[in-house]
């Protein structure tokens, strides 16, 4: 039986005024309504509706075909479009039992390494610009486009690349591209600096982020909060080292950790230099990749021309830029799938809102939000 | 302690809540329990020390025309490193299941979204509406008899 | 120069078989108006300036291509576009108050030019009480904020006008107390005098005179930024949380209103800032180089360059925060700054 959900089950109090975030907001990061209910400027509570980015995603899967879901689930996170495809086609070389080309491999790391970068960069820049610095947006983006040239390069598009293939890639990696790539990882590591003088140590930006939405380390688990938000409160977790998938286990790069140093463990600053760090953890895995590739095939020949996994089940998840990405197929044995399933990071991050804003103001909720690093595609799918 | 023993367990535990223990399949195996119980099966499953599933990854909702759908848990355990997968078979006619929301709060949204596309009611959720769809919609989008609608709010599919 | 013109425009008056008074009230309104347009000219290069500053900053180029190589008549080009925006009033809002707000706001910027010297007698109105006028005026800005976020019948626009009211109005008072140590070591309220004591090369400057009074200039520099609703003190406008705070109902005209007060706001802040502190019309070494006007603009620009250079440089202060900053610290300051210049003044004085 379908509730109105624009019915208040308490009673309307004449203190307090209900403002609505959104949709159509500056800081929401897309296509978010937050009601907030205020006294003042205090928050009292919040209730997010979500649903305004919903394209059936789940419905299409079941019709298109298992390569056809790939373009899908680029639009999903459209900040990280790699790292949904590396998801999905992982999913389906499980349930397959598919082995993949070495040069592959190591293409799809480089690969879903950038885009990570690139993903916090937007995060990084955007965050910025919900709290007043402009100027941050604008060098993030700018730092972003050598990111998206690079795309560009390999399969043809920047933003939604569906370059990944169930057996490998679609296409493979010219000695130009690798050399770009270096050439980017050296112009950028020295920008990272940059961007600390310029945002991360800056007293007012400080002010605003710390000490302002701790998420105390049982109720992220508890609310299975996953990637930056789960580290900066404190759990050194990164599926990345802890349930190794593809070759990350080859690789040595550290995990940052949220530590309090500016607040408490699991605020809002945590949360952003968390990303800042992973952003210099990721450079140094793209040049180990750049060091190690072997020359080989993009493409594993065994990869059957008709997409029919064996009847079964399955649940892969990838460590995405904002959390863990899960993908839950059901295959029937049919050449369409049966069910598919994302467990979407920032679905589950975004839960966590209305619990950690009581009692902030509304310049904290803008701030709280902004530290999750939602992407509304991914969301409502 | 592989499947079959975690089944042996929950069985001692609460007798005959494990129907069957699927493993033939491609894929990862997982148990089929009797939906009833669910709640406390939950509450042991995160709190007994030698199972101690503090995470729960995915809620979702399988269709399984035409007698029944099922809601499937993937659970992780942190401290023991091991998965596992739990699916508790609803009538298709009235599935209701009880909520595990009290017990991991991660349930809260993922049963809304099971709620919206399946139509799955869970008992003791504290505010189940629908979350991805409009709250006026009908129909449950999600189950393979779904038959789309013609017109919504006077805004119809023809041209 | 202005003796000139003034006895120019008396001569002709006269001539004409007027009584003294209208003759006197022509000059006044002639120099008024003199000075109006040179606001209003300034305000629409401070527009095109923070574009180009804000660019630059922001490792990108700005407007190029309108009006050739600098992109100069972006300005033009804006004014033009808002000019002929539909001027839309929302049905529920309050007619009045909603057309007066930013005439209030535009009116409170300019009156206060007169009162600032732009050289060596090149008033308009050499008030004894120069600067008091001054504070008087600017503080009447806060008026058209609250009627604008309140007329708009907005919610959002009502945060914004609250967050202005309680912004500004808590401001004036380090504003104030850190102009009062200026005040004390001059001796005279006469903007002109204020001028003429600073004469004889930069150390001769307020903000050199006494450590206290260099702690006060950047008080008041902090302070004032505050005044003008700019970051990091721009809560009323936070584009990103208000949309566009008490303006955001705003279209037209009317929204220009709003966005060129700003900007005149700028210029007057920084122009009190340069009198006050840094000397007026002086010039840093004892002998004249350049004419007191000149000195007195490369001073006034230089310091909307540094606020514009801040806008962009750091975020926002909550509100909590931001009267914090004002009663927990800059009012106890300059407080201090007040008591240690008085005692420096009696221990050693002023010649």
């Amino acid at each position: 039986m379908p509730i109105d959900t624009n019915q208040k089950s308490t009673d309307l109090r004449t203190e307090e005024m209900i403002i609505n975030m959104g949709p159509q907001h500056p800081s929401t990061h897309g296509v978010l309504r937050l009601e907030v209910t205020t006294d003042g400027e205090v928050v009292m509570d919040v209730r997010p509706f979500i649903g305004y980015l919903h394209r059936c995603f789940e419905k299409h899967s079941e019709k298109v075909g298992y390569t056809g879901v790939i373009p899908y689930t680029d639009r999903m996170d459209y900040l990280a479009a790699m790292n949904n495809n590396h998801g999905y086609v992982m999913t389906v070389e499980k349930l397959l039992g598919l082995e993949i080309p070495e040069r592959a491999e190591y293409i799809r790391v480089i690969i879903a390494e950038l885009g990570r970068i690139s993903s916090h960069l937007v995060a990084f820049g955007t965050y910025a610009n919900d709290l007043g610095a402009v100027t941050p947006l604008v060098w993030g983006f700018r730092d972003r486009e050598y990111i998206l040239d690079i795309f560009e390069m390999c399969c043809g598009a920047r933003l939604t690349c569906n370059y990944y293939r169930i057996g490998g890639l679609s296409g493979d990696l010219t000695p130009e591209m690798l050399t770009k790539i270096r050439e980017f990882l050296d112009y950028f590591e020295p920008k990272l600096k940059d961007y600390d003088r310029l945002l991360s140590y800056n007293k007012i930006f400080i002010e605003r982020t710390a000490g302002v939405g701790v998420i105390p380390l049982e109720m992220a688990v508890n609310y299975g909060i996953t990637g930056p938000p789960l580290r900066a409160s404190g759990m050194k977790w990164d599926l990345r080292k802890d349930e190794p998938y593809s070759i990350y286990d080859r690789f040595e790069f550290n995990i940052p950790t949220g530590k309090g140093l500016k607040g408490e463990v699991g605020d809002c600053w945590d949360r952003y230099m968390v990303r800042m760090w992973e952003m210099a953890e990721s450079v140094k895995i793209i040049r180990q990749c750049l060091a190690q590739i072997p020359e080989g095939e993009y493409i594993s020949p065994k990869t059957p021309k008709m997409i029919k996994p064996p009847k079964g089940e399955v649940y892969v998840r990838v460590e995405n830029p904002r959390g863990e990405l899960g993908y839950y197929l059901v295959s029937d044995g049919k050449p369409n799938l049966y069910r598919l399933k994302v467990r979407s990071p920032c679905f589950t991050n975004l839960a966590i809102v209305p619990a950690i804003s009581r009692g902030v103001m509304l310049a904290d909720l803008v701030a709280i939000v902004g530290s999750l690093d939602i992407v509304l595609g991914e969301i409502d799918r | 302690m592989d499947l079959e023993a975690i089944a042996g367990k929950l069985n001692a535990r609460f007798p005959e809540v494990v129907k069957s223990v699927e493993t033939a399949h491609a894929g990862d195996p997982f148990l089929v329990i009797d939906p009833g119980r669910i709640l406390d099966v939950a509450k042991f499953l995160r709190d007994d020390p030698e199972m101690s599933f503090e995470w729960l990854m995915c809620l979702s909702g399988v269709d399984y025309p035409p007698e029944s759908i099922a809601v499937v848990y993937n659970l992780y355990s942190q401290t023991h490193g091991r998965r596992l997968t739990l699916k508790a078979l609803l009538d298709r006619n009235d599935p209701r299941i009880f909520s595990v929301e009290s017990v991991w709060r991660m349930a809260d949204w993922h049963e809304r979204e099971c709620y919206d596309m399946f139509g799955v009611v869970f008992d003791g959720h504290p505010d189940l509406r629908r979350i991805l769809l409009p709250f006026d919609w009908e129909g449950h989008p999600l189950r393979k008899d779904y038959v789309y609608p013609e017109s919504y709010r006077g805004v119809t599919n023809k041209p | 120069m202005k003796e000139w013109v003034d006895g120019l425009i008396r001569g002709s008056a006269a001539l004409r078989g007027m009584p003294p008074e209208v003759s006197y009230f022509l000059a006044m309104v002639f120099f008024g108006l003199c000075a109006v347009g040179f606001m209003a000219i300034c305000a629409l290069a401070f527009v095109w300036l923070e574009r180009k500053v804000s660019a630059r900053i922001q490792s990108r180029y700005g407007p190029v291509y309108t009006g050739g190589k600098f992109g100069w008549a972006q300005t033009l080009a804006d004014a033009v576009k808002l000019l002929m925006k539909e001027d839309l009033v929302p049905t529920s809002a309050d007619r009045i108050l909603f057309n007066i707000a930013p005439v209030i706001t535009f009116m409170a910027s300019m009156l206060t030019l007169v009162a600032i010297p732009f050289g060596d007698g090149l008033i308009v109105a050499d008030l004894d009480v120069g600067i008091f006028f001054i504070l008087a005026v600017s503080g009447m800005a806060v008026i058209g904020f609250l009627m604008g976020g309140w007329s708009s019948n907005n919610k959002w626009s009502l945060y914004g006008g609250m967050r202005a009211a309680s912004q500004i109005i808590s401001y004036e008072i380090p504003v104030a107390l850190s102009l009062i140590g200026v005040v004390m070591i001059v001796g005279s309220l006469n903007m002109s005098e204020i001028g003429r004591f600073q004469e004889g090369g930069f150390w001769r400057w307020n903000l050199f005179r006494s450590p206290f009074l260099f702690v006060a200039g950047f008080i008041y520099f902090t302070a004032a930024l505050a005044e003008i609703n700019r970051t990091p003190f721009d809560l009323p406008e936070a584009e990103s949380e208000l949309v566009a705070g008490y303006s955001t109902e705003y279209s037209g005209m009317k929204f220009a209103f709003f966005f060129l007060a700003e900007f005149a706001n700028l210029f007057v802040v920084s122009a009190i800032a340069s009198v006050m502190f840094l000397g007026a019309w002086t010039s840093p070494l004892p002998w004249q180089l350049l004419p007191g006007p000149v000195w007195f603009l490369v001073k006034a620009f230089g310091l909307v360059i540094v606020i514009m250079w801040l806008r962009w440089t750091l975020p926002r202060l909550r509100v909590d925060q931001l009267m914090a900053v004002c009663w927990k610290y800059l009012i106890p300051i300059s407080l201090v700054m007040l008591i240690g210049l008085g005692v420096q003044m009696w221990k050693f004085p002023v010649k």
